[in-house]
């Protein structure tokens, strides 16, 4: 199961309504081994496309020399659909490669990147090519005040 | 002194769970062989024939091979070259 602070549920959402039609995508990273998402950081799409992401050269290498500094970890990595549901394509299950990650995926299609309405989020693990759905569990307040209110499941997978 | 070569997470299976190794040689393309020589199979994940795979970074002090000769990049003691997974799909 991945669990999301509401505060970083709403930033992801928000990045993939502000970039659509093309694809948003990012990190939400957290302390090696903990599986807590913590720090939302979104990234350029350096592909610029609605069909593709891929993060920027550079900024991939900024970000990872970044969360070694900080001891952590990619715990979850997303990105967003905007013509298509929120499920792994098939690109996205062979280029898939850190198995430890949540794959959050947020879909804007059918006029959903318009009005301010939840979006649903979907997270999966992908390893070896193989992808498997979990729960996603959104709880109230903002992980980084260490603040988690009462649980409140949101499209459970 | 030797380069010392990071690895991600996903190709530590083929360093003995290693964050990073050493090596030498005077290009990208010789330090690989090298490594390869203590970390077999490692390699053929990162290099497809005599090009870098697409979707794997490599970056010797900080820049990407790409737009400093890939494979032919030329390195020495004291570099430190970084390998990353690209972060990307459809």
């Amino acid at each position: 199961m991945l669990t999301l602070d509401q505060t970083t549920y709403e930033a992801i959402v928000a990045h993939a309504r502000r970039d659509h039609p093309d694809e948003a995508c990012g990190v939400v990273a957290g302390p090696v081994g903990s599986d807590r998402a913590e720090r939302f950081i979104p990234m350029l799409n350096a592909a610029m496309s609605p069909t593709f992401y891929e993060f920027d050269s550079g900024e991939l290498l900024r970000l990872y020399q970044d969360l070694d500094d900080r001891d952590e970890e990619p715990v979850v990595i997303y990105h967003s659909h905007t013509a298509t549901e929120a499920y792994p394509s098939r690109t996205d299950i062979s280029l898939a490669q850190e198995p430890g990650a949540h794959y959050v995926l947020v879909s804007t299609s059918d006029g959903a990147h318009e009005g301010d309405t939840p979006l649903p989020i979907r997270s999966f693990r992908i390893v070896d090519g193989q992808v498997s759905e979990e729960e996603v569990s959104i709880v109230s307040g903002d992980a980084a005040d260490g603040v988690a209110g009462a649980e409140r499941p949101r499209n459970g997978g | 002194m030797a380069i010392e070569v990071k690895v991600p997470t996903i190709l530590r299976t083929y360093t003995g769970g290693e964050k990073a190794v050493s090596g030498s040689g005077d290009t990208l393309g010789e330090l690989l062989d090298d490594v390869e020589t203590r970390n077999e199979g490692i390699r053929a994940r990162v290099v497809d024939g005599d090009e870098l795979r697409r979707f794997v970074n490599v970056y010797v002090n900080d820049e990407d091979v790409r737009f400093t000769g890939g494979l032919g990049t030329d390195v020495k003691d004291g570099d430190t070259v970084v390998i990353l997974p690209a972060v990307a799909g459809g």
